[in-house]
């Protein structure tokens, strides 16, 4: 298949993330919605990663060229997994304070 | 190396002393003991006496540069627990895991200063901000705590997944994560090759990321919630050190890069530096909080601080260090002040002049570093800011001066009234607590650095190059 379509997955997941950030308002969807963008960007690296080696590979069939984009995805899933698990924390602990995870809450700082 | 592996082995460190330490006085005093044992580690490494060498694959270089930035960094740290260590063990009931937090914070510092890839780079913003989550939630049966930990948590959340675009944009466009562009790229026939679009994008998102975590306009509209919300000896952390090393990974990617996006680069950078100025400026004016001032002048110094991405060269680094070691300082003093203040509000420091003498005298010299008035350091920093600008040149750059100079008039405004409410108002001024002789021994010393590198700015600088 073609690049250009993964890059428009890639670009149509990405926007549904930031789109559902800026929208929703309660925060564990809003949460969700960044790892969408994260793993929108994933998808991205994975297949230029592929395109990369496919170039080299025609040429040299020892080739490693594009495997730095599939590493690269394993740290995204690490860093992604420590921001989880502090973000959930941080949810829980408003949760308990005041029993509703809106984000309309937030407004509260403002004066 | 020795300031990543150190700091990261410390932090765990300090995490276990929590257990066999029960006193919170001896975990301050554990935080000293590993902050020193850093920066001698630091030191070493800059002066080739012992450092840690293994094969990197390229992906940290270590330079002089970076090594000199760390040493302010630890060193602004340690005063900063010097002087605040005993209101970070008030904050909760586990003392011991905050300092851990800040050792990790320092990791992510070392790398930043130091990376030479796009994966270091992320990986260092990633370990200086997921601890910062954590410290600004961490007062937490606070309501405004807890919102401001959450605000902080998407907002960086989200930039780091901009960020990440970016990076997967550029690799699409060039195959690699090195930070310098391209060589095939760079000359051919003397004419530089227009860069792809995809790559333009991919900078563009990438810079949009580190305006965030540097909090420049139009991209600052987390800062004055996050750091009037968090509690205040954490604001005083992440306004200073935090924010310092954010431009120093900003200035290294942008020095290889910045070239590829052409003139765009420059009528954007523009545009953000105006603009923060006037947001953190004029907004600063209207606050009755100081603590929230402070959170608005901050973003006002990130403008100055921008004028090194404009002017990259020799000057802007120098600078860049300069106002790096006089801001840390001079917000590590006046938050240092204000947490031992009853009254956030500038009624609370009514009088205080009489009640605490030093404090104020103290507090007096900071300010005026913040506001750039000759004799401090602060002057010198924003001098060499404007001076690296002159010598870059560009049709701009004069225009961006003169702006730059003004609004440094209306920053000595609301510094001013704060000067202007210790000295002249009537009022009694109240502190939460006896102020301790060791407190003002730490302030005194701190107050000398601000004048001593206003008198000769020099000093700082020759040490970096010898």
């Amino acid at each position: 298949m073609p690049i250009q379509y993964y890059i428009y997955l890639a670009l149509a997941l990405f926007s549904i993330g930031i789109i559902g950030v800026l929208v929703r308002r309660n925060a564990i969807i809003v949460f969700m919605c960044i790892e969408l963008m994260l793993n929108a960007v994933n998808l991205l690296l994975v297949a230029f990663s592929k395109m990369h080696h496919g170039v080299a590979y025609a040429t040299d069939k020892a080739s490693t060229v594009g495997i730095d984009g599939q590493l690269f995805v394993f740290f995204i899933m690490v860093v992604a997994a420590a921001e989880v698990s502090v973000g959930l924390a941080i949810i829980v602990m408003l949760y308990r304070n005041t029993h509703s995870v809106d984000v309309n809450f937030l407004n509260r700082l403002k004066n | 190396m020795n300031a990543i592996i150190l700091s990261a082995l410390l932090g765990v460190v300090m995490m276990f002393s929590g257990i066999v330490i029960k006193s919170k006085h001896a975990i301050v005093s554990t935080a000293l003991v590993c902050l020193v044992i850093l920066l001698l580690g630091n030191l070493c490494d800059t002066y080739g006496c012992f450092s840690i060498s293994m094969d990197l694959h390229e992906m940290l270089a270590f330079n002089k540069f970076g090594q000199f930035f760390n040493t302010i960094a630890i060193t602004a740290t340690l005063l900063y627990v010097l002087l605040s260590g005993k209101d970070i063990v008030k904050v909760g009931n586990y003392p011991a895991e905050y300092f851990a937090l800040i050792f990790f914070v320092l990791c992510g510092v070392s790398i930043l200063s130091a990376f030479n890839n796009l994966l270091m780079m992320f990986l260092g913003i990633e370990i200086l901000s997921i601890p910062l989550y954590i410290l600004t939630g961490s007062d937490k049966k606070n309501l405004k705590s807890n919102e401001a930990s959450l605000k902080y948590f998407l907002m960086g959340a989200f930039s780091t997944g901009l960020m990440l675009m970016g990076i997967a944009l550029l690799y699409g466009a060039t195959g690699s994560f090195g930070i310098e562009a391209p060589v095939a790229r760079q000359l051919s026939n003397g004419v530089q090759q227009r860069a792809p679009i995809l790559e333009v994008i991919g900078l563009i998102f990438v810079f949009v990321s580190l305006l965030f975590k540097v909090s420049a306009a139009p991209f600052h509209f987390w800062t004055p919630d996050v750091y009037d919300g968090a509690p205040s000896v954490f604001t005083s952390f992440m306004a200073t050190i935090v924010k310092a090393a954010g431009f120093i990974a900003f200035i290294h990617l942008f020095e290889g890069r910045a070239d590829e996006m052409e003139s765009i680069w420059k009528m954007l950078l523009v545009l953000t530096i105006v603009a923060t100025l006037l947001i953190g400026n004029v907004t600063a004016v209207f606050q009755q909080s100081v603590k929230r001032m402070l959170a608005y002048s901050s973003i006002a110094q990130a403008g100055f601080m921008l004028f090194a991405l404009y002017s990259r060269n020799d000057m802007a680094k120098e600078g860049i260090l300069l106002y790096a070691v006089a801001y840390s300082i001079a917000t590590v003093g006046i938050f240092a002040i204000l947490i031992k203040m009853k009254d956030y509000t500038f009624d609370g420091y009514n009088g205080l002049a009489k009640t605490q003498p030093l404090l104020a005298a103290a507090n007096t010299v900071f300010l005026l570093s913040l506001a750039g008035i000759p004799l401090t350091a602060g002057f010198f920093a924003k001098y060499w800011m404007l001076a690296s600008v002159m010598k870059a040149g560009g049709s701009s750059a004069i225009w961006l001066i003169v702006i730059a100079v003004i609004f440094a008039a209306v920053s000595v405004y609301y510094y001013f009234r704060v000067i202007q409410a210790m000295y002249f108002k009537e009022g009694n001024a109240e502190t939460t607590e006896e102020i301790s002789q060791g407190f003002k021994i730490g302030l005194l010393i701190m107050s000398a650095i601000i004048i001593i590198l206003g008198v000769f700015p020099d000093a700082l600088l020759q040490w970096f190059y010898f």
